[in-house]
């Protein structure tokens, strides 16, 4: 006879409710992880989606993710030609705000050159970049669909394709066009700002920079020796890219990561501390019960398992009940939420744990009720 | 009424709670012997040691000294001589109490088949051994109710149906009737005069209850922890 089970039944919706509860926090909990999860995977995002091997930035930069670096965009005819490159392409980036409808969308613009690296890793809905000119692949999260229309700065553009998972380590989702296009939006003013920097006789911005240049390299070369080639030229920098995803995550994520981390933690503890509480309640509650049981010469064991099993049955519906919850609500949050299974078996896995341990006040207060409390004295 | 086996004798059993200035002696050398198909009422005043004895006698508090033999088999001598006294109680001592204690998350037929679960029973076994003790104590059309939906008098028959389930020799009974009328609480008294003849077990209760009193084939008073028999 499963007494646990048993007992559940006898008051199944208070039991309900406490695992609704119970996994409510879990959801949070999941929630959380699959947060940190997105910052990191949206900061990585941008780094890893031209598939790159090597990052050459302005000398003495950290760039272009975690701080500004400019180059002549030449610089990817130099890259390109030197042994060891199968193929280089220059790259900008930008955030803007630009009105579609009544909405005020913020973007991260990416321009590279076609037929090189740099563009959008997969284009899901509609096309890739097929002119030269006006022409977008846009992240799904902006909102903008294939076929929608867009003014950015001084032009309207056309929503050719759509991609997934691409933005900035800020969750703004990516915008990309040609480079000639990204160039000329970077250099481009306002009608009424060019005619005041025309009146005051100011230079133009200068529109034939870039922020890096990215390069492949050929299968049996070696990323490392052709980096510090091109490090030898004074005014160049190289990152590897397993360099520009830890300088990202060290420099850029790493403060908004440790504090989302340390919520997490707190989180955790008391998710443990509350499964501690609502265990050791139903135990107090059972006191009675379990002075009879002993009485009449159950073994511990038979108390134990009272004990132990709805613990765990808590947790694991818990569990089930948050990560439910959050697979429903995961997509409406602003920002990602990734959640990967391993992230859910290793929570699974620490809230059985807590039940077991938590399970231990309930089982030592069981453990040392007197038999004779059932006689009434 | 034929003298059966001594299945309950108490030699020179005492019980102190405390040292020294807060030394209290609950029981004094008692000597108390019970013998199969004896119906038993311990009487005494509140604090006079009913409750010692009877804890005692159920092997749930350590005597101080003495010596206790149980069914023929001596369990405690100075010292317990079992190392479970729980699978003790559950083989030899079926357990009555005042408000019935019934587990409420189990259905009458449960709480009484958990003694027998408890005891290694097969299910199929246990419960037809609960079924046929429910009906013998007429609430068998009441198996299926949980405490809670169980008058005081059929809550009690399936405490009874309970601590008899596992045919002990010896039941230890704490104010049974207390919550029942007192024609409820004549019936209850005869059941247990019949079963304890039928089972050829004895009954040791504990009861202020003067209207049942002539049920009892022996009353005993404890005073001061000290006994002594009407």
């Amino acid at each position: 006879m499963n007494l646990a089970l048993k007992d559940i039944r006898h008051s199944l919706f208070r039991f309900i409710l406490t695992c609704f509860g119970l996994g409510l926090l879990m959801t949070v909990v999941l929630a959380m992880i699959g947060i940190y999860n997105g910052l990191v995977s949206d900061a990585l995002a941008a780094v890893k989606a031209p598939r790159a091997d090597l990052w050459v930035v302005e000398a003495n930069t950290q760039g272009p993710f975690a701080e500004a670096s400019s180059l002549p965009a030449a610089t990817r005819d130099a890259v390109a030609r030197l042994p060891g490159i199968a193929e280089a392409g220059a790259i900008t980036y930008q955030t803007i705000e630009a009105q579609h409808g009544t909405q005020t969308l913020r973007l991260y613009v990416i321009g590279y050159e076609r037929g090189r690296p740099g563009g959008p890793s997969t284009v899901t809905e509609g096309r890739g970049l097929g002119r030269s000119h006006y022409e977008l692949v846009v992240d799904r999260k902006s909102g903008l669909e294939v076929g929608d229309t867009i003014r950015l700065g001084r032009n309207r553009f056309t929503v050719v394709g759509l991609t997934e998972d691409a933005m900035n380590s800020g969750g703004d989702p990516a915008v990309f066009m040609t480079l000639s296009d990204a160039m000329a939006l970077q250099s481009e003013l306002d009608p009424a700002a060019e005619r005041v920097r025309a009146a005051r006789g100011a230079a133009s911005p200068d529109a034939s920079n870039v922020a890096a240049v990215i390069a492949r390299i050929e299968s049996d070369a070696d990323v490392a020796r052709v980096a510090a080639t091109i490090r030898q030229w004074k005014h160049l920098g190289a990152l590897t890219q397993a360099q520009q995803e830890e300088l990202l995550l060290a420099s850029v994520v790493d403060r908004a990561r440790r504090q989302i981390g340390l919520f997490l933690g707190i989180l955790l503890t008391v998710s443990a501390v509350v499964i501690a509480l609502i265990i050791y309640t139903m135990t107090m509650e059972k006191l009675k019960q379990i002075a009879t049981l002993k009485l009449i010469g159950a073994p511990d064991r038979t108390i134990l398992g009272l004990i132990v099993q709805q613990a765990l049955i808590l947790g694991a519906s818990g569990w089930a009940i948050g990560l439910s919850l959050i697979l429903l609500v995961k997509d409406n949050f602003p920002r990602r939420v990734v959640l990967e299974p391993t992230n859910a078996l290793v929570l699974f896995g620490i809230i059985i744990l807590v039940c077991i341990l938590a399970s231990g006040l309930g089982i030592r207060a069981a453990l040392k009720v007197d038999p004779a409390t059932a006689l009434g004295g | 009424m034929a003298i059966g086996d001594l299945l309950v004798d108490v030699s020179g059993v005492a019980k102190h709670y405390g040292e020294g200035e807060t030394r209290v002696d609950a029981l004094r050398a008692v000597d108390l012997q019970i013998h199969a198909g004896e119906v038993v009422a311990m009487l005494g005043p509140s604090g006079s040691g009913k409750t010692s004895l009877l804890n005692i006698i159920g092997c749930i508090v350590d005597p101080s000294a003495g010596r206790l033999v149980l069914d023929g088999e001596t369990v405690f001598d100075g010292r317990w001589l079992r190392g479970n006294l729980r699978q003790l109680r559950l083989d030899k001592i079926g357990f009555i109490f005042q408000a019935h204690n019934l587990l409420p998350f189990l259905t009458a037929e449960e709480n009484v088949s958990v003694v027998l679960d408890l005891a290694g029973w097969k299910p199929a076994a246990a419960q037809t051994r609960a079924r046929e003790l429910l009906d013998y104590l007429e609430v068998g059309h009441r198996a299926g109710v949980k405490p809670a939906h169980l008058s005081g008098g059929e809550a009690q028959r399936v405490a009874i149906a309970r601590a008899l389930a596992n045919r002990p020799r010896i039941i230890l009974a704490d104010e049974p009737t207390a919550a029942l009328d007192s024609v409820r609480a004549q019936l209850v008294m005869d059941l247990l005069r019949k079963l304890a003849v039928e089972q050829e077990a004895c009954i040791l209760t504990v009861t202020h209850d003067e209207k049942i009193f002539d049920r009892f084939d022996r009353l005993i008073h404890l005073r001061d922890g000290r006994l002594s028999t009407e």
